[in-house]
């Protein structure tokens, strides 16, 4: 009884932030309304006994990518202002991308044949998990890691000013 | 009387069942129970902190201190506590209200929730996660994000400087510290904060690994943000950072959340790095394990007070050279080089003591040549400097 009306709660409050998202003017609330459905979600990891991957969510969407939307607002001139428009002209077709995209993953949820194990879960699943990344699996994750490495590389070279193109324009 | 806390927990456990409580509910009454008592030890912990650091930074700066109320000045935080209660609470014209006052509860929660999986004694822990380290470094974004909130909300520029600054700060020193925390999760083969403390049994981490200790020291007071760190609440530059507008308990929020901080980095280099509730007879006596790890813990507290009152406020651009010029290379070099010599060794059989005179010869090692070579190194950018230009100019002699 108790871990259903614990589920209810955090899944209203995440869905409430998750719309307040969408609706809030003010973009900066947003953001923070985002932060809140964040943590629901990891209210639920931990719910589901899965205490590693919700501090992971807690780490990586709040610690990382919460901050870096929040700084970037922040950093924005006259983003916050008032009387910024919420809709444009192709508001009407991106509310159908976004419905038929809805519809099919809830499509894909609720007919796929989810894999079930039958008997317990292994004592140490994360030390598990580690150990496969770096035996079997090592080759595709030292490929993911070269490949964010290269992001790291490329955003810097991308985001950094110019020496000619300053000098040129002065 | 040597097991205190569990005799107490099983005799209340007892007497809810008892009262017909059924076994859930008691469990539950009883963890509350739990976590309102490790919050209210936090902040008694604090008042008498406060009087603590007073008093120690009058004598190092060869003053007295509080000494009015009551004797050795005793009281002066009780004094306090009460000013501040009955301090109106003032909220500027424009300001986020919502955000605005929400931003102390978020700094001070960040702060007790890392409270929630220390292990205290052998057999009195918190939540014994399996991933407490983990838990420990994702819990602090919310105190960055409480930084913000209280900045932007504030509707001031030095508040909105203030909480930039102290973010660039927070998150650059992040990297440091959670790599140098890498080591002794690496020793111990684990995140579990009571296996880490298992694991330095006889050796304490502050001995194999003496160069993770004084990086997540030094990178953990850059977290709390007071001096030498404290350039974002520089009140010559910004008048006092995130916090300029913030009155009354309000205020006293961020204040009080700044010392549990202090504490608390103690209260994790303790486990980390100096055996936790570790000591004579602590594990036959369990009680002695709280004394122990709330003493170790305050003697970590006094190192840091000692050190940020003697040091001088950085500049920002020394700042950020030290993080990403000299910690984070340091400390990546380190983990590497603690883990290959740790697979090594494993091999080899050596004896115990064998392991840890390699170990603290190795970190020794490292930080001699780090420091050698950055003492070689020459600052890449000239800092400008003016001629000196006399203020007022007597007539004939200006220049043309």
């Amino acid at each position: 009884m108790v871990p259903v009306i614990v589920f209810a709660a955090v899944s209203i409050v995440t869905l409430g932030a998750a719309v307040a998202v969408v609706t809030n003017k003010n973009i900066l609330h947003s953001a923070f309304y985002l932060v809140l459905a964040f943590v629901g979600i990891a209210s639920i990891y931990v719910l589901l006994e899965a205490p590693f991957i919700a501090v992971v969510q807690v780490l990586v969407y709040i610690g990382a990518i919460a901050i870096l939307i929040v700084f970037a607002i922040m950093l924005t001139r006259r983003i916050m202002s008032k009387d910024i428009e919420q809709r444009n002209a192709q508001w009407i077709w991106s509310a159908l991308g976004a419905l038929i995209l809805f519809g099919v993953l809830g499509w894909i949820v609720y007919s796929a044949n989810w894999p079930v194990v039958q008997g317990a879960v292994p004592d140490d699943p994360i030390a598990l998990l580690g150990q496969e990344l770096l035996t079997t699996y090592v080759v595709p994750f030292e490929i993911a890691s070269v490949l964010l490495l290269a992001a790291l590389v490329g955003s810097i070279v991308i985001g950094r000013e110019r020496e000619q193109d300053s000098r040129s324009a002065e | 009387m040597a097991d205190l806390i569990n005799v107490i927990e099983n005799w209340l456990k007892n007497l809810l069942l008892g009262w017909g409580a059924g076994e859930p509910l008691a469990l539950f009454i009883l963890q509350a129970l739990g976590s309102v008592l490790v919050i209210i030890i936090c902040f008694l912990i604090v008042i008498a902190l406060i009087w603590v650091e007073r008093k120690l930074a009058g004598r190092i700066q060869d003053r007295f201190g509080p000494n009015r109320a009551g004797p050795y000045g005793i009281f002066q935080s009780f004094a306090d506590i009460i000013k501040i209660f009955t301090k109106e609470y003032i909220t500027p014209k424009g300001a986020d209200k919502g955000l605005f006052n929400i931003a102390p509860v978020l700094a001070m929660a960040s702060v007790l929730a890392i409270w929630a999986v220390f292990p205290i004694a052998v057999n009195v822990i918190g939540a014994d996660v399996n991933v407490g380290v983990l838990y420990i470094v994702a819990v602090g974004a919310f105190g960055i994000l409480a930084i913000l909130m209280a900045g932007w909300s504030s509707n001031n520029r030095y508040a909105l400087l203030g909480a930039s600054r102290s973010v660039a700060m927070l998150i650059s020193y992040e990297i440091p510290m959670v790599v140098s925390l890498l080591v002794p999760v690496l020793l111990a083969h684990s995140m579990k904060l009571s296996t880490i403390i298992e694991a330095q049994q006889p050796w304490w981490y502050l001995v194999v690994a003496p160069l993770s200790a004084l990086i997540f020291l030094i990178s953990s007071m850059a977290e709390i943000g007071k001096a030498p760190f404290d350039l974002l609440e520089a009140e010559s530059e910004l008048v006092a950072g995130y916090h300029t507008e913030y009155s009354g308990m309000k205020f006293g929020m961020f204040y009080v959340a700044e010392f549990l901080h202090q504490y608390t980095v103690g209260a994790l280099i303790t486990i980390f790095f100096l055996g936790g509730w570790a000591g004579p007879l602590a594990v036959q006596w369990p009680i002695l394990g709280v004394v122990y790890f709330y003493g170790k813990s305050f003697l970590v507290y006094l190192v840091i007070s000692w050190i940020r009152l003697s040091l001088p406020r950085i500049r920002i651009d020394e700042m950020l050279n030290l993080n990403w010029k000299f910690l984070i290379p340091v400390s990546f070099i380190n983990l590497v080089a603690v883990a290959i010599a740790d697979r090594i060794m494993m091999d080899l059989d050596l004896k115990q003591w064998m392991y840890v005179l390699v170990m603290f010869s190795l970190n020794i090692f490292i930080l001699l040549v780090s420091l050698y070579l950055s003492g070689k190194s020459k600052p890449t950018v000239e800092r400008e400097t003016f001629p000196p230009r006399p203020v007022a100019v007597p007539p004939g002699t200006e220049s043309k």
